[in-house]
């Protein structure tokens, strides 16, 4: 079977730009993505976004004359990108198209995310506010496998200093634990800093079908996209109520159990991971459902600096969307690029040397989980 | 005068003051849900009965909200959580009464209540809330209804 390679990245920094368009941004990230690719025919095109409002993905390809294949926009939550380029890779290994362009478009408001998943009384009933769903989810963590508020904290100055090196990322400022925790009280145990920023920005790759790999080719290994089982009442699905959830397997699990396989790879094969961290426990709990990590042994990773840039595996390179903040569409791919940089050595201050298998994930609305594997041969 | 409910199918408020969550239970699978649906969430089984949820149950997991987030106007800081409710292995997410998180702890007894968290032309609009049974007696906003 032919496989997917990865034959361009482009990206439009993440952060704030009063005044310039989701299109435009959009444009940005494309032009550069089809410029390293060599500006190939294009098969078809997927645009994850969830803001960007009706045919956005045509918007950006009409800016640029590059219309009259399908264009179809994916919307799957946090892991709206990522469903793109799921949707992407499988339809190139089946013979459905050569080259697909793969890109996600965000511009967000400011502020706790609104979004119409929610009914109008919810809302009024303040059973909407994302952060105290992230809260709950923190406070069980801490009772279920010994996390510490301290640990958190850990969690965004590894984050934020991994940032510093990204050109691409919203906060490039290195932080301290005491600096994070002196942050105003969001929902307890979260504290602002402890909370990614919702923001603006977008990020496209360029896939391409090949025979065969040859030395250098970036191979999408694995793109797997998993919703939520039914069941636990903590989880990105945000039901009114759940059971005992104990024994139900998270959709982030699911994906990597299906990616590795896929892959023919496990955890210990991965030299560099980008996690959701929608908040600092988020990323926590990701170590745990990506196999990167033992439950209740986050405390002892996160003092050995083992994800940490120069441990063994760095998780967050680019400084996560704690340093980079959250453009929703756009975040998944920002992923991408930030892990094929990795792949080619391009990643300057925050390279990890050697990097051959990186691994992304994120997870969001709808429990919608991705784990996508990309190789370097 | 009997305050407005959120949502009357998932939260009935009775001319004497008192309040229950609707939820469903399912025959084939024995599971209860909340809200109510035509199909259980677990099996898609459609053997569903209407029924009225404990009103009593343990504490779970909490914060407290301190910002308003969007589309809402009632009090800030307010508790939020997850109840879970006595008999029925359901858990439930919920305003709290309690808007301070150290006042409260893992498995903490809790109680229907209502909470008026905005009005409208025909008066206040009441959701949901679990207290602490001691809590409700002593709540100013609760004593004068």
């Amino acid at each position: 079977m032919s496989l997917a390679a990865v034959t361009g990245v482009g990206i439009h920094p993440f952060g704030r730009f009063e005044g310039k368009t989701v299109t435009q941004m959009g444009v940005d990230a494309v032009r550069a993505a089809l410029v390293e690719a060599g500006d190939p025919r294009i098969d078809a095109a997927f645009c994850g976004t969830a803001y960007s409002g009706v045919a956005a993905g045509h918007k950006v390809l009409g800016a640029l004359a590059r219309t009259g294949m399908p264009i179809v926009d994916v919307e799957a939550g946090c892991a709206s990108g990522a469903a793109a380029l799921q949707l992407a890779a499988g339809a190139i290994r089946a013979g459905q198209y050569d080259t697909v362009l793969v890109f996600g478009i965000e511009k967000m408001p400011k502020g706790i995310i609104r979004s119409s998943f929610f009914e109008p009384w919810r809302e009024q009933a303040g059973l909407a506010a994302t952060p105290s769903y992230f809260a709950l989810r923190a406070q069980r963590l801490m009772r279920e496998r010994g996390v510490t508020k301290d640990d958190l904290a850990a969690v965004v100055v590894k984050n934020r200093a991994h940032g510093v090196d990204n050109p691409n990322a919203m906060f490039r400022k290195a932080v301290t634990a005491e600096e994070v925790l002196a942050s105003r009280v969001v929902c307890e145990p979260l504290h602002l800093w402890m909370l990614c920023s919702p923001n603006e920005g977008a990020a496209a790759v360029v896939v391409r079908r090949a025979e065969s790999a040859v030395a250098g080719t970036i191979e999408v290994a694995a793109a797997c996209l998993r919703s939520h089982l039914p069941g636990s009442v903590l989880g990105e699905a945000t039901p009114m109520a759940g059971i005992d959830d104990s024994a139900i397997t998270p959709p982030s699990t699911l994906a990597a159990q299906q990616a590795y396989e896929q892959a023919g790879l496990g955890p210990d094969d991965v030299d560099v991971a980008e996690c959701q961290d929608t908040d600092a426990a988020r990323e926590l709990l990701a170590w745990e459902e990506l196999g990167l990590c033992a439950p209740g042994a986050q405390g002892a990773l996160l003092a050995s600096g083992a994800h940490h840039l120069g441990g063994r595996r760095p998780v967050n390179p680019s400084g996560g969307l704690l340093a980079k903040g959250e453009p929703l569409g756009a975040s998944a791919l920002g992923q991408m690029v930030e892990l094929v940089h990795q792949l080619r050595g391009e990643a300057g201050g925050r390279q990890v040397e050697g990097a051959r298998v990186a691994l992304a994930h994120t997870v969001g609305r709808g429990a919608n989980a991705s784990v996508t594997i990309l190789r370097r041969h | 005068m009997v305050a407005r409910s959120i949502q009357p199918e998932l939260f009935e408020v009775r001319s004497d003051g008192s309040c229950v969550l609707v939820g469903g239970y399912c025959a084939s699978s024995g599971r209860y849900h909340f809200p109510l649906q035509d199909c259980c969430p677990y099996t898609g089984a459609t053997d569903i009965e209407r029924v009225e949820l404990s009103t009593t149950g343990s504490l779970w997991g909490w914060t407290a909200v301190t910002t308003a987030p969007p589309g809402y106007d009632g009090p800030v800081p307010y508790g939020f959580g997850v109840v879970e409710l006595a008999g029925q292995g359901l858990r439930v997410i919920t305003r709290l009464s309690e808007a301070d998180p150290s006042a409260l702890t893992f498995g903490d007894a809790m109680t229907l209540v209502v909470e008026i968290v905005g009005a409208d032309d025909d008066g206040d609009v009441v959701s949901w809330a679990f207290a602490k049974p001691d809590a409700r007696m002593t709540d100013p906003q609760m004593a004068d209804r």
